[in-house]
């Protein structure tokens, strides 16, 4: 493998610094791969400028602090741009979200929680009445209670929500196709090198935000965290511009990016600490050590501004903070893991389940209709959900409420069995004492949600509006550990002579806490569909302050991905990249094959030769028809037909740039003038035209392998450096090229996959 | 003088509106549960003094305050009015363009132009397809110096191309975002 140094001799490098350097060249093509290397030498080079200038005036001394700090101030704000953001959807969703149940009539812009607020007529039992909010009965009809007002309640329910997700998805096939999704699998792509022109735009980020709140409002299954990822990285590719540093480099552009998908996550979750951990396990491809303090400075920035907005009167970044602290025991490692195995074989059915219905989606006529689709969607999720009171309410709050165990304070459904069980003190060892009927009632409604959730989560992630994927799979997980933890609770407290029980547990019921059971559910069922681990964890106990609890989240994590990885090794996000066929080349997985480097190579036994240039002999109207003829991206220059010795590559994008550049500025330029790559012109005959040197845009130093190279170390190579391409020499001679897409190809037939599904270079 | 005393007070109750103290006390010996709230600062909220009227008297006010939960909460509602009062209205400027670029634009141009000119502004080129005329839009991008209207103009047919683009990439062609 040849890695020509960056210092040519002095003398052509002053040529060629002397030389004007075309614009243009240099940038790349709209979904296409960047060249990892080419990028850092530049960057490298613009540094050692800065730091030659740096001495010679105070001027020059404070632009290169300027530009030894710009990377500070883009991080800074993109964290409080972020903040803002997330401030503005939280408080905007929230609102939307009450509007579907009634109108507070005092003040227009208060959600029910606020509207109620200041009254004095809640009541412990009914904490939520107040005479200022209405619901859309009493407005309408008049009356707040009776089948008439339950009618046309349901009925107003389901028209808020069709109108908000109609609205949401025409403002996105209007104005920025971009922003459906989640855009974490698309981010992942861009972070390893690929380019998508507008998916981090000015027009993306405004129309996400929008319809991010409309989507939560309009009762799907879904929810925001995904999508604040995007809004974050959005944010950060939009302050880049303003820096040439990095608005110019591609390569340090995604520093940026990586930093801004942290405070993402934090602004999320209420988690800088597991947003940092999240940018660098999940959404990063090259995580330096200097991004890690940038992402943990974006995060904490952004966390900062979210906590000072406050809207809500709490104080806390996110809904879920749970204070309870009483101690979990050994035994219930058990329902923990079991809870672990639950959440791993949920995850694998739902990514098998979603794959295949986003593919059924893409390939037949289902996928032409996405504005009916949402409708239809929208439509069965607000008939269904709005006769179960758990699946009516808000996602987060059902998780809040799920979380929260029962004390003395607390009046919701599932602790009315509580008060019997603790209302006789001395339990007399009566078997037939019969269960309180609100836990069955709850119970049974809980079962429903379950079910109802994980159905509808199928067919929601992916729909053309934002989607997020973290609350509803914690809701599922939340749900199944709630009920496992009341079925324990019961357990113990029904057959408290137990050897397990009487070990640990003196007082009947008041051992086992199912909000711990409902919060490693959650755990659990998060980790099957995306397969985190360490950033899990820690968000997880970032979100509900129970350090006391990371053994049994970690026991439940574990256990969660082993069970998932039987089944299938991607999460959810590399299963929507390998749907999708992005360039993606995966640095977890292993490539264990014994093959070499010529039996990947183009060209193959049956293709045409290799498209080469040779570096004295062209002429414009030659190279121009294989340009023309040829779709490929880049040419190996070689010394001559004969000797086939390689002098270096060329790509297509910056031959065409210089070929209309000299066009225009050069005079004497035609068709036949000779184009060579050397130093100095060929000897020509008198009478011919002007040559034109191609020098300044071949690259002298491409890699290369020799044919004999395993593939393995190829695609470590490829994987380590990041390269597009890499040429195959045989004795000495150019034999041909490997690139990332033949790599990726070579990859999915070696996996018996289609290797006709990646599509991209 | 008088005036700024009412203006000072209305400012003071607004703010003062957005602090409360909420104690939250359990059913205890035959009395309900209750939830008491009220406008009193950080030091003073605890259950002697928000509790009012103390439904124990005498010994049993330390046993009955010992189970209520007091918390301090401040809001800002003025952060909420604005918030909501800004999206709103940007939703709305949103939904105006939406009408005007689907349903008015096509309609006025047919008005202004005929026919012919609509069916000549849907043609497209791909860019692979052409490169020289890729590199073409690269470099005279830096060139063409139009006034202001042709500027806004100009920029604002480059964005409807490229949305045009996307969408095509998402909706039809399904390569992206699936």
């Amino acid at each position: 493998m040849s890695n020509g140094g960056g210092a040519a001799s002095s003398t052509t490098h002053l040529l060629d610094f002397l030389e004007e350097p075309i614009p243009g060249v240099g940038t790349y093509d709209d979904f296409h791969t960047i060249d990892w290397v080419r990028e850092k030498c530049k960057d490298r080079e613009r540094h050692r400028k800065v730091r030659i200038k740096k001495k010679e005036s105070a001027w020059e001394f404070t632009k290169s602090l300027y530009d030894a700090w710009s990377g500070w101030l883009v991080v800074t704000l993109t964290g409080l741009a972020s903040g803002a953001l997330a401030g503005l959807i939280d408080i905007a969703a929230d609102w939307m979200n009450d509007l579907k149940e009634g109108v507070c009539l005092s003040a227009m812009w208060f959600n029910h929680e606020q509207c109620c607020w200041t009254s004095n007529e809640t009541t412990f039992a009914e904490r939520d009445k107040c005479p200022q909010w209405k619901s859309w009965a009493e407005l309408i009809l008049g009356q707040a209670e009776g089948p008439g007002s339950y009618i046309m309640n349901y009925f107003m329910y389901i028209y808020w929500a069709l109108s908000f997700a109609f609205l949401a998805v025409c403002l996105v096939k209007v104005f920025a196709p971009y922003a459906c999704g989640s855009g974490i699998p698309e981010i992942k792509t861009i972070l390893s090198g690929f380019i998508i022109r507008g998916y981090l735009g000015k027009w993306t980020l405004m129309i996400k935000t929008i319809t991010l709140v409309l989507a939560v409002a309009s009762g799907l299954s879904l929810g925001k965290e995904g999508p604040l990822v995007h809004v974050a990285c959005c944010c950060g590719n939009i302050f880049s511009y303003l820096f040439p540093k990095y608005s110019k480099n591609e390569a340090k552009k995604r520093e940026v990016l990586s930093a801004a998908s942290a405070a993402g996550v934090s602004v999320a979750f209420g988690a800088p600490i597991g947003g940092v951990l999240f940018s660098l396990e999940e959404v990063s491809y090259y995580f330096p050590l200097k991004t890690l303090w940038r992402s943990f400075f974006a995060a904490l920035v952004a966390a900062f501004v979210l906590r000072s907005i406050n809207p809500f009167g709490n104080s806390r970044l996110v809904l879920f903070y749970v204070e309870y602290h009483t101690p979990w025991y050994l035994f219930e490692l058990i329902p923990f893991i079991l809870l672990g195995v639950f959440g791993g074989l949920w995850g694998a059915f739902f990514i098998r389940a979603n794959i295949a219905w986003c593919r059924r989606r893409k390939s037949t006529r289902f996928g032409k209709y996405p504005v009916l689709e949402v409708i239809l969607v929208a439509a069965i999720t607000a008939v269904v959900a709005f006769p179960n009171p758990y699946t009516r309410q808000n996602t987060s709050e059902l998780i809040k409420e799920l979380f929260t165990d029962c004390g003395p304070l607390e009046t919701s459904q599932l602790c009315k069995y509580r008060s019997q069980m603790n209302g006789s003190k001395a339990f007399t060892d009566d078997p037939n004492q019969p269960a309180e009927p609100g836990v069955y009632s709850a119970m049974w409604q809980l079962c429903l949600a379950l079910i109802f959730k994980i159905i509808m989560t199928i067919f929601t992630f992916g729909l053309k509006v934002p989607s997020g994927l973290f609350i509803p799979s914690m809701a599922i997980g939340a749900i199944a550990g709630r009920i496992v933890g009341i079925a324990v609770e019961q357990l113990a407290y029904y057959h408290h002579d137990w050897f397990l029980f009487k070990e640990w547990c003196e007082v009947g019921a008041d051992c086992i806490t199912p909000g711990l059971y409902a919060m490693v559910g959650a755990a659990a069922c998060l980790g099957g569909v995306t397969r985190m681990t360490v950033s899990l964890v820690v968000i997880v106990f970032e979100l509900t302050g129970g350090l006391e609890y990371i053994v049994p989240l970690m026991a439940a994590v574990m256990t969660s991905k082993w069970v998932g990885d039987a089944f299938g090794r991607e999460g959810i996000y590399e299963a929507h990249i390998r749907l999708n066929g992005y360039p993606f080349l995966d640095a977890k997985e292993e490539f264990t094959h014994t093959t070499l480097a010529r039996e990947v190579m183009r060209p193959r036994r049956n293709d045409p030769p290799l498209a080469v240039l040779t570096q004295d002999d062209l002429t414009v109207e030659e190279l121009q028809s294989v340009i023309n003829e040829t779709s490929y991206n880049g040419f190996p220059v070689i010394v001559s037909k004969e000797s086939q010795r390689l002098v270096g590559f060329a790509l297509r994008r910056d031959i065409t740039i210089a070929i209309e550049n000299a066009r225009r500025k050069q005079e004497g330029i035609l068709l036949n003038s000779r184009v060579y790559f050397t130093q100095h012109a060929p000897s020509l005959p008198a009478d011919s035209p002007r040559p034109l040197k191609l020098r300044s845009i071949l690259d002298m130093s491409p890699f290369t392998v020799t044919d004999h190279t395993p593939m393995e170390i190829v695609v470590d190579i490829f994987r380590k450096l990041g390269l597009r391409q890499c040429l195959v020499t045989h004795n000495g001679r150019l034999l041909g090229i490997i690139t990332k897409k033949d790599i990726l190809r070579h990859m999915a037939q070696m996996a018996n996959q289609d290797p006709e599904s990646i599509m991209f270079n | 003088m008088i005036k700024s005393i009412i203006v000072d007070n209305t400012h003071v109750m607004a703010n003062s509106e957005d602090v409360r103290c909420k104690c939250i006390c359990p059913p205890y010996r035959g009395i309900e549960g209750h939830i008491y709230k009220q406008n009193v600062s950080l030091k003073d909220c605890n259950c002697l003094h928000v509790v009012e009227p103390m439904p124990v008297d005498g010994k049993d006010v330390e046993a009955y305050c010992l189970r209520c939960e007091c918390k301090y909460e401040e809001r800002s509602s003025g952060t909420i009015k604005f918030t909501i009062i800004m999206y709103l209205s940007i939703l709305g400027l949103l939904l105006l363009y939406m009408v005007y670029l689907t349903l008015l634009e096509p309609m006025l141009k047919r008005r202004l132009f005929g026919h012919s000119q609509l069916i000549q502004s849907d043609d497209d080129v791909v860019g692979d397809q052409q490169p020289f005329a890729n590199a073409h839009n690269v470099l005279s991008r830096s060139h063409s110096r139009p006034n202001m209207l042709n500027k806004v103009e100009h920029a604002q047919q480059r964005w409807r191309r490229q949305v045009q683009e996307q969408r095509k990439s998402v909706f039809d062609r399904h390569v992206v975002l699936s």
